[in-house]
């Protein structure tokens, strides 16, 4: 269990949430058909993949901020 | 009854009824004195992790979710994904705004937002419009719930009427009886049923229908044929709506009173953030449901005439499923729906009862009578839900929802900013959620209820832009501008009566500056006597809970800490004086404490002092709050 000093100074990991913001709210990143996942276009995989990072994101920050 | 589905009926029926069951054996479950609002309306704030992950998962992702999302996709296909960024952005919202709430409503014993707003910015006006706007909000969403029931027993041919009284009938009584454990126990059947539809769909349909690749292909071809109202990919006009959409849905969702209820349900601010990083599956459940309305495309699917869309994704499960894993999967979908459909209308119960009937109507009552009164209030909401599906067009309960997550967003100021300073003006908070509701419903209006994305242009740019962000916009303008201007003409700003103690963080399960015999004391979920939730309030002072951790009281009722919350309909002073009395009792008829006792969990270092009476302190405007 961290302590108040140790938690105040790792809060600026909590900026790395703003990553999944920047990615998914910017469709031109991504409005494309190329590459193909089992026949299933880019638009549609990434978004879904983009689900299963932010997780994993949120999981590491919540074992490092806790 | 022509053209009745028996089959996929009989097994509806039989899955229907156990669950029934399930929310009337709820009220045993983790049993509380449910003549409390806060065990009737809270389940006394005990869900763990994985009940939690349930519920809120039941509450999130409701039956309309599972008919909307694939009905959308199915007309208009790449934009309707905006579900899954939506989705996916909660998320880190929720991480890092919820446990701050969960921690000062904890503390302060809050069951509502609005409870929250009335301290934090002392304007019971304020508290009473975030009450109404939620109300307001949560009613189409609920009868919305009852629409989706509606739409896939429509699939197998019963008569609407009487499925759906015998529903809401089933969903009355077992909230009535069990308030929110019944819909968190079903809620862990329903998911399970949800998660074995939505995995074997995804699976075995597209086998059926020869691969993704070949239903991209038909998606493609009819995104030619229509070359107009139809994208199988985002056209570059639609990227504002695209993004405005999920990130004003993905901002209003945890305003909502029932998903913020779920989350002040859980035991510890710990289970929210966990849950921030669990809850995601559900996303990949509605994206694979998204995926569906795409199968439902390729599979050439007939519509229902009367539902339209929406009927996308019951038709696609009756065409491509053997009839008893369709009426499974229509179960699924009809539980779906009354566990949200429960929740809300707690949630709006809660509401009412709290900031409504016990502010304006009754101050003095008791806790009986805020239960029962929440109970009632509960079935009345649940009927007019019904009544609003049945006798008017369902189009005007589609068409209210859209104006919901625009109405529901205008708390936002008061409600979330408000978590992190109290600088905003509560008149200005007044007006800005004045001027959010007139612009974002106004935009709705004049696009007919047709959709609510709204072409914004200026200087001759369009750009289409969801009515709820601009609405928020225009309020976060208002309240910004006008805060300082009320405050430099001295407009009362009224006192915040919440101290940065209450935001601060003592985690359930911190261990370090608690002495270990008192640990068994502090996990709720051990058979402690109901009124020991209260000893959270801040107000309460330690020594009473160490009484009944040593034992050394015949019994703790004696001097038993006021209800949460009803202190602050005493006068300050008032309550200040009985605070002062209860610790001087409390302090005189027990063994004199340990120096290292501390009146309110990490608020002091150990060795002090326990805390002064709140009268001698005085307040201090200038005091910076977290």
């Amino acid at each position: 269990m961290l302590s108040r000093r140790e938690k105040k100074s790792r809060s600026w990991l909590l900026l790395f949430l703003l990553i999944p913001f920047i990615v998914t709210l910017w469709p031109p990143f991504y409005n494309i058909d190329q590459p193909e996942l089992i026949g299933i276009p880019f638009f549609y995989w990434f978004q879904l993949l983009w689900i299963i990072i932010t997780a994993i994101l949120t999981a590491v920050l919540y074992a490092l901020t806790n | 009854m022509i053209n009745v589905n028996w089959e996929a009926l009989s097994v509806f029926i039989v899955v229907f009824s156990a669950v029934a069951i399930l929310g009337f054996l709820a009220a045993k479950w983790r049993p509380g004195d449910l003549t409390r609002l806060q065990e009737w309306g809270l389940a006394g704030r005990r869900f763990g992790t994985i009940v939690s992950w349930f519920l809120l998962g039941g509450d999130i992702y409701t039956a309309y979710s599972f008919i909307a999302v694939p009905g959308l996709i199915f007309k208009s296909v790449a934009l309707g994904f905006f579900a899954v960024p939506y989705l996916i952005i909660i998320y880190p919202l929720v991480f890092i705004f919820l446990p701050k709430f969960w921690t000062v409503a904890r503390h302060r014993g809050y069951v509502t937002p609005a409870d929250f707003v009335r301290e934090r910015f002392d304007s019971s006006t304020l508290a009473l419009l975030v009450a109404i706007t939620g109300i307001l909000a949560t009613m189409p969403y609920i009868a919305l719930q009852i629409y989706g029931i509606e739409v896939s027993i429509a699939q197998m041919g019963v008569p609407i009427e009487i499925s759906l009284f015998v529903a809401f009938f089933v969903l009355a009584a077992y909230t009535y009886v069990s308030g929110l454990r019944a819909p968190a126990m079903i809620a862990v059947v329903k998911d399970m049923c949800i998660w074995l539809v939505v995995l074997v769909a995804v699976i075995y349909i597209p086998i059926k229908l020869g691969g993704f690749s070949n239903i991209f292909a038909a998606v493609h071809q009819k995104a030619v044929e229509n070359p107009t109202t139809f994208h199988d990919f985002l056209p570059s006009s639609e990227y504002s709506a695209y993004t405005t959409l999920a990130l004003g849905s993905a901002l209003a969702l945890f305003l909502y009173p029932h998903l913020l209820t779920g989350m002040l349900s859980t035991n510890s601010r710990q289970v929210v953030r966990r849950n921030a990083a669990l809850l995601p599956a559900y996303t990949l459940l509605i994206g694979l449901i998204g995926l569906l309305g795409y199968m439902a495309i390729a599979a050439h699917v007939k519509l229902s005439p009367a539902y339209g869309a929406n009927s996308a994704l019951p038709a696609l499960f009756s065409a491509m499923f053997p009839s008893w894993f369709a009426g499974f999967a229509f179960a699924a979908i009809a539980i779906g729906a009354l566990v949200p459909a429960a929740i809300m209308s707690i949630a709006a119960a809660n509401l009412f009862t709290r900031n409504i009937y016990r502010e304006y109507f009754r101050p003095a009552c008791t806790e009986r009578e805020e239960s029962s009164v929440a109970k009632t209030a509960s079935l009345v909401v649940k009927v007019g839900a019904l009544a609003f599906i049945l006798l008017l067009p369902s189009t005007l309960a589609i068409n209210f929802q859209l104006l919901s997550n625009i109405w529901i967003i205008q708390t936002l100021p008061a409600v979330f900013l408000g978590l992190y300073t109290n600088w905003f003006h509560r008149r200005a908070l007044i007006v800005g959620w004045a001027g959010g509701m007139i612009t974002g419903t106004w935009m709705v209006i004049a696009r007919n209820f047709e959709s609510s994305v709204y072409p914004l242009s200026f200087a001759g740019i369009t750009i289409p832009v969801y009515a709820a962000v601009a609405a928020l916009v225009a309020n976060l303008v208002l309240t910004i501008v006008l805060t300082p201007i009320f405050r430099g003409i001295s407009i009362s700003a009224g006192e915040d009566a919440t101290t940065p103690a209450d935001f601060e963080a003592q985690p359930l399960g911190s261990q370090q500056s608690i002495p270990s015999y008192q640990q068994p004391a502090l996990n709720p979920q051990k058979a402690l006597p109901g009124f020991q939730q209260s000893a959270w309030n801040s107000q309460q002072s330690f020594p009473d809970f160490q009484g009944s951790a040593l034992n050394s009281q015949p019994s703790l009722t004696d001097f038993q800490p006021p209800f949460p919350g009803s202190q602050r309909l005493q006068h300050p002073a008032q309550r200040s004086q009985q605070l002062a009395l209860e610790q001087q009792s409390a302090l005189n008829s027990q063994q004199p404490l340990p120096d290292f006792q501390q009146p309110f969990p990490g608020s002091q270092r150990p060795g002090q002092r326990p805390q002064q009476p709140v009268l001698e302190r005085p307040y201090n405007a200038e005091r910076p709050v977290r």
